[in-house]
Parts: C-alpha cells; sequence; structure tokens
C-alpha cells in the first residue's frame, strides 16, 4: 500500500468507528466536548502508528481500546488532582472503581447517547454555523478541513468556530445533558434547524464546486436518519426527513449537462431517484401518524410530494399546494410563501386569482427587492396578455435578481414580452 | 455514495450461528443508528427462487435449487458511504465477525458502488 492509502484506509476506519468511539468516551468522561477531543486523538494515534506497524486486523477494536485508554488516564489525572484537594466524593470513588465495566453492555446500544450528542452540538446557545460545524466532526465525523471546503470558508474559520462553541458549552455546565420531555420537543427544533441548514448548503451547490458540497445533503440526510432512528416518536424529525429525502429525490434532473438549473416543471421525471422518493413519502407518512401532518417541516415535504407523485406536470395537483401554502403561510405568515401561494393558485384557477394574490402582497417591505415578485406578476400579466405591463414587471425582475442566470432569464422575458410574445 | 454488499458462500445457504447472529445484529444496530445502513436482507434458500434465462434468444424458467451454481447469494444490504475505502473497512469488520464467530463459515463479500445518476438532459 502507498503512504496515501495507508492513510485513507486510516480515515475509513475511523469514520466507521468513529460514532460508537465517541458515543462510548462521553459516557464515560459524561463531558461530550472533551469526548471528542479525545476522539480525534485516537485518530492521531493511528495515523502515527498503522503506516509503521501495518493496519490491525481489527482496526475498530484497536481505535476503542486507544480512545479509551486516553479517556482512563484522563479521570485517573482527574481523580489524583481531587486526590490531592482533598474533594473526592465517594461515589466518585465508586464510579472510578466500576469504570473497567463501563465498556461492554453499554456500547450495545448508542442510541441515547448519539441523542445526547447531537443535542448537545446543536445547542441553542450555539450559534446555528458552529452547530452545523461541531455536529458534522461529532455525528459525521468529518474533518474541519472537509467542513470548510464544504461550507467554502477557511479551515481557521471552522476550527474556532468548533473551539468556542466547546468552550461555552463547557463554561455553561451543558457539556452532558440530554433534554427529556417538553425540553426535548423545544430543542429538537435547533437540532432540525441545523441538519437542515446543512442540507441547503449542499443543496446550492453548483457543478464545478469542491464535491465535499453536495457531499453536505448525503451528510444531513444522514443525520436526518439517526434521529428518526433515535427519536421515533417526534414527527418533525420524519418530517425534516421526508423534505430532505423528497428534495434530494430531483438532484440528478436538477442540472443540466452545463450546470445550468432546470426548473422543477421541466425537469426529466424519469431522472428523479424513485427509491429516495418511496423513502421520502414514508417519512411523511411516519409524521401524519403521528399526529405532525401540520409541522413545519411536514408541510413543505407534503407540498413538495405533490410534486414528486406527478408523474408528469399536468398530472400536479395544484389545489391541494395551494391549500398546504395557506396552512404553511397560517403558521408563519410570510409573504414569500404566499407569493408561492399565488402561483399555486394560478396553476390551479388560471393567472386572474394568481394575480389578485399578488398585488394584494405587493407593496410588502419584505418583498421590495426580492425579484421573484415581478417576476410572477409578469408571468400572470404575461398570460392574462397585459403584455405591456408584463415586460415592465420582467424588467424591474432582472434589475433586482442577484445572480446572472435569474437576471437573464427575466430579461429573455421581458424582451418576450415587449415583442408581443404570449406566454409559453 | 450508495454501495451494495452482496454476500455469496460457495457452501450454499448456511445460518449464521447464534454468536454470529448477535455480533451482526449489534453492528447493524449500530449503522442504523449511524444514519450509514439504508436497506438490507437475508435471502430464503434458493429453493424457493426461480432463474429466468435466456439462451438463443429463447426465455426458460428454472425453478430452485439451481444445481450449477458455484456461489449462493445469502444476503445483502445498501449503505450510504464516503468512498471505496470506507465501504471496504466497512466490509472488512463484517467479515471479520465472520471470522471470530463462526470460523468454519467460507465466503465472499462483494461491495459495488451504485452508478452514479449523470447530470440532467
Amino acid at each position: 500500500m502507498t503512504a496515501a492509502n495507508v492513510h485513507a484506509a486510516i480515515l475509513a476506519a475511523w469514520r466507521i468507528e468513529q460514532p460508537r468511539l465517541i458515543t462510548s468516551l462521553s459516557r464515560m468522561l459524561r463531558d461530550v466536548p472533551l469526548a471528542e477531543e479525545l476522539t480525534q486523538d485516537a485518530l492521531v494515534a493511528a495515523l502515527e502508528d498503522w503506516p509503521v506497524s501495518g493496519v490491525p486486523d481489527r482496526p475498530g477494536a484497536w481505535l476503542m481500546a486507544t480512545a479509551k485508554r486516553r479517556a482512563l488516564d484522563h479521570l485517573r489525572r482527574g481523580k489524583m488532582l481531587a486526590r490531592k484537594h482533598g474533594m473526592l466524593a465517594p461515589d466518585f470513588e465508586r464510579e472510578q472503581q466500576a469504570m473497567p465495566d463501563f465498556d461492554a453492555p453499554l456500547d450495545d446500544d448508542i442510541g441515547d447517547e448519539m441523542l445526547r450528542l447531537i443535542f448537545t452540538a446543536c445547542h441553542p446557545l450555539l450559534s446555528r454555523e458552529a452547530s452545523a460545524a461541531f455536529s458534522l466532526r461529532m455525528i459525521c465525523g468529518l474533518t474541519t478541513e472537509e467542513i470548510a471546503r464544504a461550507f467554502l470558508v477557511p479551515a481557521a474559520t471552522i476550527s474556532q468556530r468548533i473551539v468556542r462553541a466547546k468552550r461555552t458549552l463547557s463554561e455553561s455546565g451543558l457539556a452532558y445533558e440530554t433534554p427529556h420531555g417538553e425540553a426535548l420537543s423545544e430543542r429538537l427544533a435547533s437540532v432540525l434547524e441545523v441538519v437542515y441548514l446543512i442540507f441547503n448548503e449542499g443543496y446550492a451547490a453548483s457543478r464545478g464546486d469542491d464535491w465535499m458540497r453536495p457531499q453536505l445533503c448525503h451528510e444531513a440526510l444522514r443525520m436526518g436518519r439517526v434521529l428518526v432512528s433515535i427519536a421515533p416518536h417526534e414527527p418533525e424529525a420524519h418530517g425534516l426527513l421526508a423534505l430532505m429525502e423528497l428534495n434530494g429525490s430531483r438532484t440528478a434532473a436538477r442540472i443540466d449537462a452545463e450546470g445550468e438549473p432546470i426548473l422543477l416543471l421541466e425537469q426529466d421525471r424519469r431522472r428523479w431517484d424513485v427509491l429516495q422518493i418511496r423513502r421520502g413519502l414514508q417519512a411523511l407518512l411516519r409524521a401524519r401518524e403521528l399526529g405532525g401532518e401540520g409541522g413545519f417541516y411536514a408541510l413543505q415535504a407534503a407540498i413538495v410530494a405533490c410534486h414528486a407523485v406527478a408523474d408528469r406536470p399536468e398530472a400536479t395537483d395544484w389545489r391541494r399546494i395551494a391549500a398546504l401554502y395557506e396552512r404553511l403561510n397560517a403558521r408563519l405568515r410570510s409573504p414569500v410563501i404566499e407569493l408561492n401561494r399565488a402561483v399555486a393558485v394560478g396553476m390551479a384557477d388560471g393567472p386572474q386569482a394568481g394575480l389578485a394574490i399578488v398585488e394584494a402582497i405587493a407593496h410588502e417591505p419584505a418583498l421590495k427587492t426580492y425579484h421573484l415578485l415581478p417576476g410572477v406578476r409578469g408571468d400572470f400579466l404575461q398570460k392574462l396578455g397585459r403584455l405591456e405591463e408584463a415586460r415592465a414587471a420582467f424588467e424591474t425582475a432582472a434589475e433586482l435578481a442577484g445572480n446572472r442566470r435569474d437576471r437573464d432569464l427575466m430579461q429573455r422575458r421581458a424582451a418576450d414580452a415587449g415583442a408581443g410574445k404570449p406566454a409559453r | 455514495m450508495r454501495f451494495m454488499y452482496i454476500v455469496t458462500s460457495p457452501k450454499g445457504h448456511v445460518m449464521p450461528n447464534q454468536p454470529l447472529m448477535d455480533a451482526i445484529l449489534k453492528i447493524r444496530d449500530r449503522e442504523i443508528k449511524a444514519g450509514r445502513m439504508i436497506d438490507d436482507g437475508g435471502l430464503m434458500p434458493v429453493a424457493t427462487g426461480a432463474q429466468v434465462k435466456i439462451a438463443d434468444n429463447k426465455l426458460s424458467v428454472i425453478d430452485g435449487p439451481f444445481v450449477e451454481a458455484k456461489e449462493l447469494i445469502g444476503g445483502y444490504a445498501i449503505f450510504e458511504l464516503r468512498d471505496k475505502e470506507e465501504a471496504v473497512a466497512m466490509a472488512k469488520e463484517f467479515m471479520q465477525l465472520h471470522c471470530d464467530h463462526m470460523p468454519e463459515w467460507e465466503g465472499t463479500c462483494e461491495v459495488r458502488a451504485f452508478m452514479p445518476r449523470p447530470p440532467g438532459a
């Protein structure tokens, strides 16, 4: 094996064992940030040892033994220090003696500990960005460099975010706690938010980007699967997984060979990933069975599902989509959602009905610089044959568009409307 | 990347003994909770299956068991993993369990990457 091969093999073995390493250490040390650090130490030890001694037959066992040795060393040091200061509590003494037996039976179920890791990494005290980096490290075993490449920021920024997050947790005494009951549902919201942020960051990647960027979608999906397996009674966890699976199912169809985006209604639906759609629909069903049909993620997933089950654009149930947007808007009160509803209503009941909704939100301050507002308005006007007004709307949209592709599209449509062409 | 693992054995359909079964269930549980295993399944003995063949452009159906088969598929699993290194390491861990718990077992775990879908037309 070449040095590069050995390096790749070590990283692979470490990533496989990493969830169990970190869950075991976290339980031993009752300190999540510290467990994360010692888990990384085990990787460093392997990177030093294995190129010389060869990859062991049971790499997982080697890593686990090494990591546990470090953890025990740490606990012993703590114990000695405590004894020196005469503050060793009797129960801590007992715990220390029991320590070697920590292992085997507890390793069997990593679920509770995994839940604790995710909730710690995504604590509301931390910024969303720090939580994203920290959980990618702890749950998915990504290195700082990989996270940095994925988020298009320098590695130093990521490691700083993680260091700061760990310090915040340790200083706030939050290094080892799992919320229960009501607190769990409340805290789950911030966990889901972080996972969705990671997914969207990967989903926004364009062709030619570093492969680590789209990989974020896979890592987020993985976290979503982790969540539904360890917190199976939380409907919104299933809702988010459904949303990510259903959006992810269109990955191969949403960009053409030149890297240009293909709009939903123009995508070749045969390229959608059927297996992923099936998993998404199953997760959505589970969310409904748990009574979470009206959840933030479940509602969005339900909208995407309307597209996923339509084998051709004309088969789309726009009336249902419009109704789902209405429910979503009732929850969130967002003019952007209302604009989406306008599009759905326009498809279901014609451009006049859609335009009425657009006009009602036209003066919302939040949409003042949002190019899709005049874009959608222009589309309805063009369909109604009000071409001059349509042209003006598309021009406004082109001026507001944030990127070249959107601007080009809006200018093209302005030119079409100006030339008297009816809507396609 | 998505990988398929296909486990075959020249000795035909041999059920894992209890210690091996326990060990397999343990890493299976770990992999589900780690979000990496997407699907898996063990297959019934070949006697319950059939083969639909084409020879000389003609279909024929052969009911199991298939005497001429050299390697028999016992089960499969589908994983979502980073790269081939990770996939091979995972297979090694899985196969090592067989060495540890059922030394008489012989067979192969084939690791195959799913073909990525090219970008849209």
